[in-house]
């Protein structure tokens, strides 16, 4: 077991872990943040993005005491409380859900891509960056236009876009 | 996942220690990209795990003139982006942004797939044909007698791999033909040209691993063509068989890629 700290979505956890609990068990189990989600035990899907300091990583590919001294934003960090990040606007108004089980990961990764490339995506690079990020509904067509769309809006607006 | 014990070195040193006291049994943890998913399928299970990322002698990376030094905790992404290699090396930057996915290559390092050297992995293609360096925390060994086969090295009991380097060459590039689900390469080729000198290190097709393809190097340094290599096949018996692709698939893909890494050099 070891004592971690950790600041997620910009308040003080810690707690003692077994030293093999990954990020999302601590998340989702300790922390009860269940909107990141779990589809896939090789690393492939994407459920389960989350971002640490600021960068876009698979939870499940990671130690929670790996994690320890970062910031880690969730999907529930992204926005206060009954708003909508961005992003999250961008997938509702431009359908770029269904079941909505992979939407978390697939949100969580837009926004690294589109702070990455400081708004200035086109359709192929988005698609090339959905690499690591499975959808069984929508076919991707829906989640490339909102991440598009958001993209653009971002870009206008001028506003930051990281939530961390 | 097995239980283990985690560790954080704060050096090389403190990480070559903690490795002595696990006795054999502990494993440098760099992104985990590699490790973590074994683990996780029970196919290996460390008693410690010693955590690389926080070793600042291993981060950085360096362009003098034409020499390129990169630490081994460098991520695929901060190789991808690196403004100085793109300068110096493009192909070698663009081989790291092919890695995987952004979340894979944010956390996974390059240090961690050298000493890995999967037999699809990308970076042996390329520091096989660049004649590049593997430095660790007790020598420097050359690509060539690095690289040993199928997930073997050179490296030794509790060594770390701390950096790579090479001369970057006249012109380079690479070509990776992915499989469509993992997107590991089913045959990749990195090419690399100083003067008419030409080498050709190919991942993913090779049954024995990373290898280089002498007989293209032959015909690409008389005339530096796709069309040279028309002719040239390797031989399907030494290429790997799986469920991807047979042998002679393979063999074939590696005439095809190769020629189109030379198509973007050239
Ligand atoms: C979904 C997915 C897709 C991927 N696609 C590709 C791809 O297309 N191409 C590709 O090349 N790779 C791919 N990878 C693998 C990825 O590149 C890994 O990052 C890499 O192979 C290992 O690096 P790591 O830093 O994550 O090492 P780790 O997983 O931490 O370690 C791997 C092994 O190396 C040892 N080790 C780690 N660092 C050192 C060091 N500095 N010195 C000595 N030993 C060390 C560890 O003990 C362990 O045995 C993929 C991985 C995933 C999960
Ligand atoms: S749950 Fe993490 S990649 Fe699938
Ligand atoms: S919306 Fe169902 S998996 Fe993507």
């Amino acid at each position: 077991m070891t004592a971690i700290a950790m600041v997620v979505n910009g308040r003080e956890a810690t707690a003692e872990v077994a030293d093999r609990t990954l990020l999302v068990q601590f998340l989702r189990d300790t922390l009860h943040l269940t909107g990141t989600h779990v589809g896939c035990d090789t690393s492939q899907c994407g459920a389960c993005v989350v971002h640490l300091d600021g960068k876009a990583v698979k939870s499940c590919t990671l130690l929670a005491v790996q994690a320890s001294g970062a910031h880690v934003t969730t999907i529930e960090g992204l926005a206060p409380a009954g708003d909508l990040h961005p992003v999250q606007a961008a997938f509702r108004e431009h359908h770029g859900l269904q079941c909505g089980f992979c939407t978390p990961g697939m949100i969580m990764t837009a926004v690294d891509m589109i702070a990455r490339h400081d708004g200035a995506l086109d359709e192929k690079t988005v698609r090339d960056e959905l690499e690591g990020n499975l959808c069984r509904c929508t076919g991707y067509h829906n989640i490339v236009k909102a991440i598009l769309a958001a993209a653009e809006s971002t870009r206008s607006a001028g506003t930051p876009l990281a939530a961390e | 996942m097995y239980e283990t014990t985690y560790h954080r070195a704060s050096s090389v040193a403190d990480a070559v220690r903690i490795a002595g006291e696990s006795g054999g049994e502990g494993k440098f943890l760099s992104g985990g990209m590699t490790l973590l998913p074994t683990m996780k399928q029970r196919l290996a299970a460390p008693s410690d795990l010693i955590d690389l990322r926080h070793v600042p002698e291993m981060k950085g990376i360096a362009v003098d003139a034409r020499r390129v030094c990169i630490g081994g905790g460098m991520t695929h992404g901060e190789i991808a982006e690196s403004a100085d290699i793109r300068a110096v090396a493009p192909g070698f930057a663009e081989l790291a942004g092919l890695i995987g996915d952004p979340a894979v290559r944010h956390m996974g390092t390059i240090g961690g797939s050298v000493a890995n050297n999967d037999p699809a992995a990308d970076y042996p293609a390329a520091l096989l044909a660049l004649d590049g360096l593997i430095h660790t925390d007790r020598r420097e060994v050359p690509a060539a007698d690095f690289f040993r086969g199928l997930f073997e090295t050179a490296l030794e009991e509790g060594e770390i791999v701390t950096a790579v380097s090479f001369e970057a060459p006249d012109a380079s590039a690479y070509e990776k033909f992915r499989n469509p689900a993992s997107r590991y390469a089913m045959c990749g080729a990195y090419v690399a040209r100083r003067g008419t000198d030409v080498r050709v290190g190919v991942t993913g097709a090779g049954a024995d691993g990373v290898f280089r393809w002498s007989a293209a190097e032959q015909a690409l340094t008389q005339t530096f063509d796709p069309a040279a290599l028309d002719r040239l096949t390797v031989d399907a018996g030494l290429m790997l068989s799986d469920l991807h692709g047979s042998s002679i698939y393979r063999a074939n893909l590696v005439t095809v890629v190769t020629k189109r890494a030379v198509a973007k050099v050239a």
